[in-house]
Formats: structure tokens, C-alpha cells, sequence
């Protein structure tokens, strides 16, 4: 089948009966010759689908015949143009040239990536972006520092503002403010959405609304129209209404949309069926000066061991594999990782049961998570799934561990622990020797 | 926990001025969350209670809002914790408290203000502590975990960042601080001070907040659960969902090679996630 379907109707009778002098030519113009055999899907007379069940299929590595309906795996003996496709994005993708409105959001970017509530609160933007088909607005993004995130037009970004520089990295909220007035100078966005999340968006979105003299509205939860309102302006902003979280969480509060949103987690569905431009844009004059009178002095060094396993943020876990836990616990020093155990490794009294994690131990949410010597039985890989990277050293590469990790070293774990360890300590010491040099 | 109020009257009896810095912190009326019952807010209690952990400041107390039964019994929680007297600005129910508030911390111009993060009634923004900041032109630093110190017109302070982290600010005076739930627990409120504490009362007309007025307050609601919809074309694919164990796949397999060259794969991981310290 082509990929236009296209059907000359003559043709098809001629290539269903056998008898016409034209019948192998017309066979082999529809590519059905070049199979060989018989096809195994054709169009019947009356416009139904039939199928030959002998020929579809294939043999599989035990010598049986297989048919996988799929199509996934009989598009290498089968039609070309399915397995085509399969392969293709399917999702729309949409560039808005001229926007009637801008919908400005600034996304946390913890970790230079989007999280899943900048994500919501990107979807939240395009519902109100996208309300009236007829004049659509354009979702801009901005974003500070530095960042690893390759998708950012999936995520529903129409426009891109990527503020760089120095003054912006660390706790910078006046220059980051500075900048978003000038944002506000330069496009009016009819709303202002931030991720309500502590020392990212509440923070700065409650010093924007407090400069530009909006009462935001707080832990957003939900958006929807307001019916009474709606008619005659469905779709405009007016017509909007918002469910917030208020006293602490006790009360929810029904208002209409105000111009300054801090959204909760979780306030809408991501984007995830179309793709946007996430075109660059630049801002027309340069940021002013701002008087900064809150330095920030850099982190401060905790104590690994003091933090909770389940808020902390760099985890190294050690499980039936690990021999050498002397060297194990000076991994941990020497990375300030937190450590964590294998239920076995806590059973056996290497590692104390508050750091069991897992099903029946503590549900962590690391940032990174290396499971040393952790054959990732499903009560343990319960407790890892909200980890963003996950490393594996072990011995066995077909372990459940290693298929869920996103770098899987096989080998012996004490080895390869004392190699890191070697090399985080010549680092340490060269960074250390730089800053005896400056 | 020990009670010490005597540092407290002593520090109070000096003169007024002179070196050490004058803090004040805005306290406001809590709720029980499961009996609704009055009581101390609990951030606002920390923030009384960093004020205290200050060696030579002299906190005072100052609270804007309706004075009824209940807030009484609220605030005198407060004035349990060591102190023998609270600015009371009273307002009328339902009024905005910021010009109150603002208008009262100009005229006694502290150092430092302290507030909790949110109110635990009305609205429960978190927006005061930047509205005053706003309105007075003071730098405001939001959720600390504790006050290193104060010298020379700078106080040093201690962030609580989320995942247990602390980040250390300097920031200068007089400036508004926010105190986060990761600071230290409040003190007991001991019931002799509760009861023998006075409240001087300062004047200034109440301004009413009309838009929250108009807006529908509930008890909160149950969020609904998000569903996890598989996006799938096909049987198997859903199927695949469906079943699927932890999702295998994608990641980087390093078989056959050396300690050496496994930890350096390991290392640059580390790096690029910014982990190391
Ligand atoms: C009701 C119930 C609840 C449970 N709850 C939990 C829970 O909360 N948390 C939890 O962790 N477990 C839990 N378990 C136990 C779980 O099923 C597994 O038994 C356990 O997680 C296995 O721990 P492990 O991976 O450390 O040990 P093993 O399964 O023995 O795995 C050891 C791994 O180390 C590797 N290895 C060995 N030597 C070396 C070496 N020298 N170098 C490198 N690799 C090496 C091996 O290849 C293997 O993959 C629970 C079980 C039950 C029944």
C-alpha cells in the first residue's frame, strides 16, 4: 500500500483477476510482485481488508512460525511504508507566528532540566495560550543559568528568553527580578505563571507581583471557566477562574484568574502531543544595573550523614555485593554521599535499618543514585523509581538493576570504588590547589 | 527546654539604641489544623524563637489584626514564650494589615523583621513579608534556616534549601526576613508570662480588603489523583505499559573494562550532575 491511498479502481480489478492479460504488469506497478510470494493484505472488492494468514508472519530464531500483530517486527518481511510509519513523530508541530497575547512563564530549572512541575505549569500556560484557536497566544519562557534540557519545544515553549551572565547564578532574586520588569517592559504578558515550589518560582513570582503591584494567586491547583462569566468572552482572560490552596493548605479559595499565577504541582496535564518552536528571542536593550544587597557566599557544607535519606540528593547505596566496607565507607566520605542499604545489607548488619531503601525502608528521591553491589529485586527499585539517574556497579549485567540504571559499570564493586575514590581525591586536591593559587 | 528568661529581662532593661541591632517579628494567629482550635502559628512561634537565639537583640512583637477572644488566647501563646509585652495594631475583621504594618515598622525603623513564611488563616499567600519589603524598600530573603549573625549594618544567614541543604547569605539592614519550618522548634509557652504579658496597643484606621471579601472560601478538597494515561497506538503497546516492570533500557552498559576506565565513566556522570562538591 502506498502512502497516500490512492485507488485506481481498475487496476485493483485487474490485479484480482488472474486471467487478464495485464495481471502480472498491474501486480508488479501495485509492488506486490516483488514479495515473491502472494501479498498478505489486499483490498477486496467491496473496500474490506483481507488478509492471507499463510503469508504474513515470519520465522522466528526457534525455527517457528511467528505473527506478531503488531506490526512491529513483520515490517522487515512485510510493507516497508508501515514500519515508516511506526518511526515517525506523530505529534504536530505547531509555530506560531504572530501571537495575540504572551503567556510568560519562568520555570525552576532545578538542575539545569525541567521538573515535573515547571512541565504542568508549562501545560497550564498553553491552556491559556491556547483558549481561542482563532488568535492564540505564544508561551514564553524564561529561563537563567545554564541548563541540559534538549526538549524544550516539546514542553510547550513557543518562545525562549535564555538569560546567561553571572549575576543571575546562585540566590540572585533582585537581578533575576530586574530582569523579568524588563521582560514585563518589553511584552505585557497577559499572565505570569511560576511553579509555586520554595526558592524557586513562590519566591520570585511573590517579588514580581509585589513590583508590578498584582495580587498573584497562590497554590493554584486548578483552572477553569467560569460559566456565568464566559458568555460573549469565552476564552479571554476574564472568563477565567482559579482553585488555590490557602491558610496552609486548610482552604481552597475560588477566584478569578489574576495576571500573576503560582501554580502547585500537579495544576494541569504536560504537554505532550504537539511541539513547539521554542524559538529564541532576545531582549531589545540591555538589563540595568541592579544594586545587589543580598550576597550570596556559596553553600554551605552539611554533613551528608545528617541528612534524611529521603530528601537527600546524592545517595550511594550498598547491597549484598559490597566486600570491602571499610572502602565503602570511605567512598561515602570521600563522594559526601549519602548512604543508604539493601534491605540484605541491613539484615546482615553492615548498615543500620534507618537507611534501608526500598519497599519496606525509605522511598528516596536522590538526584543520583549509585547502587553498589545491588541486584535490584522489585522491593528495592519501589523505593528508587523517583531517582533521576541511577548508576549500577555490579557484577552480573543481566540484573534487574543494571536494566534500570542509566550507567551500569560491571566489575567488582570494591575496585571500582577505590579507583573513584582515587580519582575524586585528585580532584579535590587539584581544585584545592587552585584555590590556594588565586 | 530551659526558660530563660532573665537574659531576656536584662537585655531588655538597657537603654534603647546603642549597638545591638532591634528586631521585631510580625506574629499572627494560628490554627489548629485538625481541631481549628487558636493557637501560635508555628512558623511565626520559630521566627520568636530565632529572635530570641540572638544573644544581644531585644525582640519585640508586633501583631496587626482583629482582636477578639480567640486571637487573644493566640497571642498571649507568643508572650508565654518570655516577653512581658506585644504591639497590638487593631484592625477591624477582614481588613488588609499591610499599611498597618508598614506604617508602624517605619515609625520604629528595626533592623531586622522576622516573619513566618504564611499565615495559617485568610488567604495564606506568603505575600506580606514582600509587600512590606516593597513598601519600605527592604531587601527581603525568604525560608532561613538560622541567624549566624549580625555585624556592621550586614546580618549573615543561613538558607534552608530544599534536600536538607544550607546556603549562606549576607544581606544588609534593615531587611525582612521569612523563617522556614527547617528552623529550630518554637519553645514551650509558659502559662505565668502568657497570663502577666500586656499588650500596648497602637492606633491606626483598618483599611478593609474587598477582593477577598468576594471571593468563595472552602474547606480544602481532596486533589484528585493524576491518571497515568498510556499514550499507545497499539494493543501491544498498551499491553507493554500495562505490564511493564521498571523501565529497562536506554541506559549505558560498561562491560570489559578496567576499574579505572568504569570509575572515570562514573565520575564524569557525577560531574556532569554536579553532585561533587
Ligand atoms: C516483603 C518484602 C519486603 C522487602 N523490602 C525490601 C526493601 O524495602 N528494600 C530492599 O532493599 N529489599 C527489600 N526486600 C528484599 C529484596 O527482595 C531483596 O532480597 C534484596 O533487595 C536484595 O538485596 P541485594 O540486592 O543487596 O542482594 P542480592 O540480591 O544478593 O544482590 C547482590 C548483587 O551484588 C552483585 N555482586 C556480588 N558481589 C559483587 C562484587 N564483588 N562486586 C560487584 N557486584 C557484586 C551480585 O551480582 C548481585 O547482583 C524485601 C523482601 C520482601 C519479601
Amino acid at each position: 500500500m502506498k502512502d497516500d491511498l490512492r485507488r485506481d479502481p481498475r487496476k485493483e480489478w485487474i490485479a484480482r483477476n488472474r486471467l487478464h492479460p495485464d495481471h502480472q504488469r498491474v501486480l508488479a506497478e501495485l509492488g506486490q510482485l516483488e514479495r515473491g510470494a502472494a501479498s498478505a493484505e489486499w483490498l477486496g472488492p467491496n473496500g474490506l481488508t483481507r488478509r492471507d494468514p499463510h503469508a504474513v508472519g515470519f520465522i522466528g530464531p526457534n525455527g517457528l512460525k511467528r505473527i506478531d500483530r503488531s506490526g512491529a517486527q513483520q515490517a522487515a518481511t512485510a510493507s516497508d511504508t508501515r514500519q515508516r510509519g511506526a518511526a515517525v513523530d506523530t505529534r504536530q508541530s505547531i509555530n506560531i507566528e504572530t501571537p495575540a497575547f504572551v503567556v510568560a512563564v519562568v520555570p525552576d530549572m532545578s538542575g539545569g532540566r525541567l521538573s515535573s512541575q515547571d512541565r504542568d505549569v508549562l501545560g497550564l500556560a498553553r491552556q491559556l495560550a491556547d483558549a481561542d484557536p482563532a488568535r492564540p497566544g505564544a508561551v514564553l519562557a524564561v529561563l537563567f543559568g545554564e541548563h541540559k534540557e534538549d526538549s524544550l519545544g516539546e514542553a510547550g515553549i513557543d518562545r525562549l528568553l535564555h538569560l546567561e551572565g553571572d549575576e543571575f547564578a546562585g540566590y540572585a532574586p533582585e537581578a533575576r527580578l530586574a530582569a523579568l520588569m524588563a521582560v514585563e517592559r518589553e511584552w505585557a504578558p497577559r499572565h505570569w505563571l511560576l511553579p509555586d515550589s520554595a526558592l524557586g518560582g513562590a519566591d520570585l513570582g511573590r517579588r514580581l507581583a509585589a513590583r508590578i503591584g498584582e495580587r498573584p494567586a497562590t497554590g493554584v491547583w486548578q483552572l477553569n471557566v467560569n460559566e456565568s462569566a464566559a458568555t460573549g468572552n469565552a476564552g479571554s482572560s476574564q472568563g477565567w477562574q482559579c482553585l488555590a490552596r490557602g491558610a496552609a493548605g486548610t482552604r481552597d479559595i475560588l477566584r478569578p484568574l489574576p495576571r500573576v499565577v503560582l501554580a502547585l504541582a500537579e495544576c494541569a496535564e504536560p504537554v505532550y502531543e504537539t511541539r513547539h518552536a521554542a524559538r529564541r528571542v532576545e531582549l531589545s536593550e540591555a538589563l540595568p544595573e541592579t544594586l545587589g544587597r543580598i550576597t550570596d557566599m556559596g553553600a554551605v557544607a552539611v554533613d551528608p550523614a545528617g541528612v534524611a535519606l529521603a530528601e537527600a540528593e546524592f545517595i550511594l547505596s550498598a547491597g549484598n555485593g559490597v566486600k570491602d566496607w571499610e572502602g565503602y565507607h570511605r567512598a561515602a566520605e570521600v563522594l559526601q554521599a549519602t548512604k543508604g542499604a539493601s534491605r540484605v545489607a541491613v539484615d546482615d548488619g553492615f548498615m543500620p535499618r534507618d537507611r534501608q531503601v526500598g519497599a519496606t525502608g525509605t522511598w528516596v528521591t536522590a538526584r543520583v543514585y549509585v547502587a553498589v553491589g545491588i541486584s535490584g529485586a522489585i522491593q528495592h527499585l519501589q523505593g528508587i523509581q523517583n531517582c533521576d539517574k541511577v548508576v549500577a556497579i555490579n557484577f552480573d549485567g543481566g540484573c534487574d538493576m543494571v536494566k534500570r540504571a542509566d550507567l551500569a559499570v560491571l566489575g567488582d564493586s570494591s575496585q571500582i570504588l577505590d579507583a573513584l575514590v582515587a580519582l575524586v581525591e585528585r580532584y579535590r586536591q587539584q581544585q584545592q590547589e587552585s584555590r590556594d593559587a588565586a | 527546654m530551659p526558660h530563660d528568661a532573665n537574659s531576656q529581662t536584662s537585655a531588655r532593661a538597657q537603654p534603647h539604641g546603642g549597638g545591638q541591632p532591634s528586631v521585631a517579628v510580625l506574629i499572627s494567629m494560628g490554627r489548629h489544623p485538625l481541631t481549628g482550635r487558636a493557637r501560635r502559628a508555628d512558623q511565626d512561634a520559630r521566627a520568636v524563637e530565632m529572635a530570641l537565639s540572638l544573644s544581644d537583640a531585644r525582640p519585640r512583637l508586633l501583631h496587626a489584626g482583629h482582636f477578639d477572644q480567640d486571637s487573644e488566647a493566640a497571642l498571649r501563646g507568643y508572650l508565654g514564650m518570655g516577653f512581658d509585652a506585644l504591639e497590638l495594631i487593631e484592625q477591624e475583621s477582614g481588613a488588609d494589615v499591610i499599611a498597618a504594618l508598614s506604617d508602624r515598622l517605619r515609625e520604629t525603623a528595626p533592623q531586622l523583621v522576622l516573619t513566618g513564611a504564611r499565615a495559617e488563616n485568610g488567604e495564606g499567600s506568603g505575600l506580606l513579608p514582600y509587600l512590606l519589603a516593597d513598601a519600605l524598600g527592604w531587601p527581603i530573603v525568604t525560608s532561613l534556616a538560622s541567624i549566624e549573625r549580625i555585624e556592621r549594618g550586614e546580618a549573615t544567614l543561613l538558607q534552608a534549601l530544599p534536600r536538607g541543604q544550607r546556603r549562606r547569605l549576607r544581606v544588609r539592614l534593615p531587611a525582612i526576613v521569612t523563617v522556614d519550618s527547617s528552623a529550630p522548634a518554637a519553645r514551650q509557652s509558659a502559662f505565668g508570662p502568657a497570663r502577666r504579658g500586656v499588650f500596648e496597643r497602637v492606633a491606626h484606621a483598618s483599611v478593609q480588603d474587598a477582593a477577598f471579601a468576594k471571593w468563595d472560601v472552602q474547606p480544602a478538597r481532596k486533589r484528585p489523583k493524576r491518571l497515568k494515561i498510556v499514550k499507545a497506538t497499539s494493543a501491544r503497546d498498551r499491553f507493554k505499559a500495562a505490564a511493564a516492570k521498571a523501565e529497562g533500557g536506554g541506559g549505558q552498559i560498561l562491560a570489559d573494562v578496567t576499574p579505572e576506565q568504569g570509575a572515570e565513566a562514573i565520575f564524569k556522570l557525577l560531574q556532569e550532575e554536579g553532585v561533587l562538591r
